[in-house]
């Protein structure tokens, strides 16, 4: 058969359910054989919409994302989608067409150098240099791609090779002597992180995107203790915003009692999360009382930023259990940490998340979260795109399952949010899946309105519109005397006609006392809804900790 | 330091005195890697992103021919590379990375000298090759081409010899190391 054929029955035996892609002169073989493959595929309108569907897809599903684009200009605009997942540990395999192999490094039409071009931002990459390699070397990368870190797996494909006739056989065994991740973290010094563990007596529980696969195992670990949690902007949902013992988010724009917290703590447990230079502050005067447990399946990233006492590498699910029998065994005085709750709990009272409510009928922007929670009975899978409103959604929207929030936090991709909201409503279409995006962002890959509108994928968007490129507008306001440079974007394009165009329904939201209601109308109508919701134009996201600050002095 | 975001003006005595950990020495890397195309890029892709300047880079194969071991030299003193040895564990196509210590190695260097040397001069030239046992391999009327192996100590000490006799091109390999004794690289 066909390599490209034979590429279909690669992606038919790794579970492969659907495809966002975009076809071109290099990938045409590929789509000949999507023809009759029998994968779904999804016509995107940018192949950067279609990568961040992928993403979007993986993480709501937990399962490999797949985006496709030709060569040149199609592989150029999946970087930032393989950026993206890179600085996410998403996994997606994107397969890229390549000019024929006799027209490489001639300079060709439309011939980019794929692989030199993402080579700093792929978990790994391969150039197919020979048809036969092909069925290997996409096996690998699903694997490459799912397992250890999750990342990002560039396969490059020349379409004169995809044309080869080659004899296909199903394979099994991925065998990569280079690329053996540690899964099951050290006994003893899981032992150790008990110990300390037990006899902390100011713990923190720090948890990122790591746990989110682990969140069972993590709700077992803080409760078989009263342990305080707190999550970062990408472990929202791993530990259910509803429980007594969560603190809050962390970093920048957490909450002062998790900030608090961390500043005080005389042990962290940081689970899956890389101690971000958003989440540390000043690196200097982190945490200055803290011993470190670090748990993290990439061994690169212990002592990165942060030196780690008692590290343990492997996978949180397959550690956190051992660590939890551990320290039961220990049998730790509860006790030990009555006052250290009660600190906690004096912070929760005397720094709820808050802001001044208008008098009148304008709508605060914490309020379209609240309101967007109310709506959706705090069920919904919530998709943001990158600004003030993922920072405000992060905050008020309380998560109590993984993978229901689906935002970029390492890369920070404004655009990111309507076709990860697309992917994941594709991945799990019995959910209801809202995308909380910007007048900057929605902007950004707002032509995926029509792929939604044209395969009847019902997302509901929720532009929070203050006129502004509103986060920077909020740094320019408080750290760049108020001169506000490039940041207004005025009422510009009208969204109601812009959703109409693109075949979704558009409405209008600029009341705060019919707001919930007009939101579940919006929830209720069917098909790609995308709702303007007016907001108060100068709003700042606080509290905040203040560029080169430490935690303990967060403002606002 | 100050936060990029912020209006805060840097100084560049603060950008300079922002480094990491540094060990002082010299840092010999041997890398085995499966040899496939593009491997060395990414290696060497690695250090570039994190601005790390190679000193000598040797690559050739192994006794195996799928392997390739690619050594490389840093100074320890102007760069950090615990990071960089992580990063490089992280490449697919990476197998074993060992930083070997200078005291537990032997690590040996090729150059080629093409030195000035007509009368008076050749024969202190040749004397001085003799010392170093560098076996002249090319003479010409004005010209010899003599051909050191050694540590990069032994070849610096070489060079800074026949350089005031006029030096006219150098080559040199780079280091190419290996463990002493029975254990392997």
């Amino acid at each position: 058969m066909r390599a490209v054929d034979a590429l279909m029955e690669c992606l038919k035996a790794e579970g492969v359910e659907v495809v966002f892609g975009l076809p071109g002169g290099a990938n045409l073989p590929t789509y000949d054989a999507f023809y009759d493959a029998g994968i779904r595929h999804i016509l995107v309108r940018h192949e950067a919409g279609g990568g961040h569907a992928a993403e979007g897809y993986a993480k709501a599903t937990g399962k490999v994302g797949v985006a496709m684009g030709t060569s040149g200009p199609g592989a150029t605009n999946l970087v930032t989608p393989i950026c993206d997942a890179m600085m996410d540990s998403v996994p997606v395999v994107f397969l890229t067409g390549q000019v024929r192999t006799e027209l490489l490094g001639t300079d060709g039409f439309q011939e980019a150098d794929t692989i030199g071009i993402t080579m700093p931002i792929v978990k790994h990459s391969v150039l197919i240099q020979h048809p036969l390699e092909l069925p290997r070397a996409v096996h690998e990368a699903f694997h490459i791609a799912r397992t250890g870190r999750p990342g990002p797996v560039v396969v490059d494909i020349p379409t004169d090779l995809s044309r080869a006739d080659i004899p296909y056989e199903p394979i099994t065994d991925v065998h990569l002597p280079g690329y053996q991740p540690t899964t099951d973290g050290n006994q003893k010094q899981i032992r150790l992180a008990a110990k300390a563990l037990a006899n902390a007596r100011r713990p923190v529980i720090y948890a990122g995107g790591g746990s989110i696969g682990a969140s069972g195992e993590l709700t077992e670990l803080a409760t078989s203790d009263r342990l305080p949690v707190t999550c970062t902007v990408m472990g929202l949902g791993a530990f259910p915003a509803s429980h007594p013992q969560w603190l809050g988010m962390l970093g920048m724009h957490g909450t002062r009692t998790a900030n608090y917290a961390m500043d005080e703590a005389d042990l962290i447990v940081a689970i899956g999360a890389r101690f971000d230079d958003r989440v540390t502050a000043k690196l200097s005067e982190f945490a200055p009382h803290a011993k470190f447990v670090h748990i993290d399946v990439d061994p690169a990233e212990i002592s990165k930023n942060v030196p780690a006492h008692i590290p343990i590498v492997g996978y949180a699910k397959n550690i956190l259990p051992k660590l939890t029998a551990e320290y039961r065994a220990l049998e730790p005085d509860p006790g030990r940490l009555e006052e250290w709750w009660h600190r906690i709990n004096s912070w929760q009272e005397r720094y709820p998340l808050s802001y001044d409510d208008s008098p009148d009928a304008e709508i605060k922007p914490q309020y379209m979260i609240q309101a967007l929670y109310q709506a959706t009975e705090g069920d919904a899978i919530v998709c943001s795109d990158v600004g003030q409103h993922q920072m405000w959604a992060a905050q008020h929207y309380h998560f109590d399952k993984p993978r229901r929030w689906i935002n970029s936090g390492g890369l920070g991709t404004m655009g990111f949010g309507l076709p990860a909201a697309m992917g994941a409503k594709v991945g799990c279409p019995d959910d209801t899946v809202v995308c909380v995006t910007g007048d900057g962002s929605i902007q950004m890959n707002a032509q995926e309105l029509a792929t939604c509108a044209q395969n009847g994928i019902d997302v509901k968007v929720f532009i929070m519109n203050n006129g502004y490129l509103g986060m920077v507008r909020q740094w320019q306001e408080l750290f760049w005397d108020r001169r506000y440079s490039q940041v207004d974007t005025g009422q510009f394009p009208d969204f109601v006609k812009l959703a109409e165009a693109y075949g979704a329904t558009g409405m209008r939201l600029t009341d705060k006392h019919t707001l919930v209601d007009q939101m579940k109308e919006a929830l209720e109508t069917p098909g790609t809804v995308v709702a303007d919701v007016r907001v108060a134009p100068e709003e700042n996201v606080f509290p905040m900790i203040a560029p080169g600050q430490a935690a303990r002095d967060m403002v606002g | 330091m100050g936060e990029p975001g912020t209006k805060e003006l840097l100084s560049l005595e603060e950008l300079e005195a922002a480094g990491s950990f540094r060990t002082g020495r010299k840092h010999i890397v041997s890398i085995l890697v499966e040899n496939k195309p593009g491997v060395l890029t990414r290696i060497t892709g690695l250090f570039a992103r994190r601005g790390f300047n190679i000193d000598t880079l040797a690559v050739g194969p192994t006794d195996d021919e799928t392997i390739s071991r690619i050594t490389l030299t840093l100074d320890g003193a102007v760069q950090s590379i615990d990071q960089v040895t992580k990063q490089l564990h992280k490449l697919v196509n990476v197998l074993k990375i060992r930083d070997l210590e200078p005291t537990e190695t032997m690590a040996r260097e090729l150059a080629l000298f093409k030195i000035s040397a007509d009368g008076a001069a050749r024969a202190e030239v040749m004397q001085i090759c003799e010392i170093f046992r560098a076996k002249i391999v090319d003479v010409s009327k004005r010209t010899l081409v003599a051909e050191v192996t050694g540590t990069q100590e032994k070849i610096d000490a070489f060079e800074r010899l026949v350089r005031p006799f006029g030096l006219v091109e150098m080559a040199r390999t780079g280091e190419i190391a290996i463990a002493r004794g029975r254990t392997e690289t």
